[in-house]
């Protein structure tokens, strides 16, 4: 999902997650629809969502805030954390840390674990390259895009950072002010020049 | 050391220690409340009052001490419950001001109701344990089976809420639901269940807090019976830092020793003043409470 600042990309996220009301429309995952359930009882479908500004929670230590994520999964605590020590090593070299002593990045990666290891099949990702620096951004992006590969889960990715986002995506929508102006295969909106030029910012 | 001086010590120590771990108890219950929803609870003394004569209604038909004990701490359950569902759910994300207007509310009626319906005549609570200092040395010595009964289930409180909020799944979501109610949702938390669980949690404290106040001998259940401890454990709450149950508990450990120290060497008029000027030192060199470590609070 691409789009400027109010294009209504974070909306778009809040009210699949049931953090909204949605206006009209309709919201499906496997046939079933998400509109008017709670936010809880949609994320126990299987969807995590790693909010705007991660939501890691600071007063927590890492392993606590993992532990929170898997309160509802039906997987092994401990073999769980393992896996997501093992994904993200930092995470495991930290895990008696509070939160709140973390780097932007390994914020970042923990809210994505703490989703993760509710093994859910769709992830929300707000935002995740927000104040993170190019080297962190691309590592990041990297992390995403394997888990894509190597597992079912279906990531929706919210950036502004377009030119990365659009590098790992398979599919591509540009939002801009509530309506979508584009929606087709990652390759065809970067190969857009007018999309690329008036919505996306990235002048060659 | 003189002896009539250490046995002089040893008894305000011991005799401030049994007031402390009620202070501790009703601050405890404070920091329940507001941690898990950050509301001010100002009927935490009424609520657990009116359980507690609910309870003992019991007595009348020949139902002993402990009966009466699990009703009361099964009326306070649903106080606590329905207090958070009815009351208190529309107030979250209000100014603050809001809760504890209708809290102070709630406490005028439920003491005025408790008055219409037992009277504020006090009525003693039968204990099963004895009131009779033990002697040291041919001497009283402040503490007698109902103290350290008092005390006893007091320890025994605290560290079931302290493994309960440290070592449990529970504990961990209660944390959470408190700290951040949207991520937890996220992530499939029940926050409102948890919600209310807390108010439940906190209002059981409460009642085998009063339990034990009213049980006192000199005391007995009022409907007031709670005002004066809800006070003291209202400044041992915030001196310890409402964030922090352990702070919350150590101060009015404290709070009580001090008290007992300042009744026996001042005069029983000090206490209350003392108590405040501890208040005011503590929240001026440490606004956030001496036991947290967060930097700052809205006071």
């Amino acid at each position: 999902m691409l789009g400027a600042n109010g294009a209504g990309k974070t909306t778009l996220l809040r009210t699949i997650s049931g953090l909204k009301e949605p206006k009209s429309g309709t919201i499906t995952m496997d046939e079933r629809s998400l509109v008017h359930k709670r936010t809880e009882d949609i994320a126990r479908l299987g969807i995590g969502h790693v909010p705007e500004g991660r939501g890691v929670i600071g007063e927590f230590t890492v392993e606590e805030n993992l532990r929170l994520g898997e309160m509802m999964a039906k997987v092994n605590l401990q073999q769980g954390l393992d896996e997501q020590y093992e994904q993200f090593p930092v995470l495991g070299e930290r895990r008696k840390q509070h939160a709140a002593k973390l780097s932007g990045g390994e914020r970042q990666m923990l809210a994505m674990a703490r989703a993760l290891i509710a093994k859910p099949s769709v992830l929300l990702l707000d935002e995740p390259s927000l104040g993170l620096a190019p080297l962190v951004t691309a590592q990041l992006m990297h992390t995403i895009h394997s888990l894509c590969e190597t597992s079912d889960l279906t990531v929706i990715l919210v950036e502004q950072n377009a030119s990365s986002a659009l590098r790992i995506a398979h599919h591509a929508v540009v939002l801009h002010v509530g309506k979508v102006v584009a929606n087709d295969a990652a390759s065809v909106v970067a190969a857009d020049e007018n999309l690329r030029q008036y919505y996306l910012g990235l002048v060659e | 050391m003189d002896p009539f001086l250490t046995s002089r010590i040893v008894t305000d120590v011991l005799g401030g220690l049994t007031n402390g771990v009620i202070f501790g108890m009703v601050a405890l219950s404070l920091v329940l409340i507001w941690r898990s929803t950050g509301v001010l609870n100002f009927a935490q003394g009424a609520m657990p009052m009116f359980a507690t004569y609910v309870g003992f209604a019991l007595l009348s038909y020949h139902f002993g001490y402990w009966a009466c004990v699990v009703a009361c701490v099964i009326v306070g359950l649903l106080i606590g419950g329905l207090t958070e569902r009815l009351l208190v759910r529309g107030l979250y994300g209000k100014p603050e001001i809001n809760p504890i207007v209708v809290m102070v509310g709630f406490l005028i009626v439920l003491e005025a109701v408790a008055a219409a319906i037992w009277s504020s005549f006090p009525r003693s609570l039968p204990t099963p344990f004895s009131f009779k200092d033990w002697q040291l040395a041919g001497k009283p010595l402040a503490l007698s089976p109902f103290t350290v009964y008092e005390i006893v289930t007091a320890l025994i409180v605290m560290t079931a809420v302290a493994v309960l909020f440290r070592f449990t799944k529970l504990g961990l979501q209660l944390r959470a639901s408190a700290v951040a109610p949207e991520v937890s949702r996220l992530l499939g938390v029940r926050v409102g269940r948890l919600l209310t669980l807390g108010w439940m949690l906190s209002t059981v404290v409460g009642v085998i807090t009063t339990i034990l106040v009213a049980s006192n001998l000199f005391q007995g259940l009022t409907p007031t019976v709670m005002d004066g401890i809800f006070a003291y454990g209202f400044i041992a709450a915030a001196i310890g830092g409402l964030e922090s149950p352990v702070g919350a508990i150590v101060a009015g450990v404290l709070l009580g020793i001090i008290n007992q120290f300042v009744t026996d060497y001042v005069n029983q008029n000090a206490v209350i003043i003392i108590a405040l000027v501890l208040l005011i030192v503590s929240l001026m060199i440490r606004p956030s409470g001496v036991f947290t470590k967060r930097s700052e609070r809205r006071v």
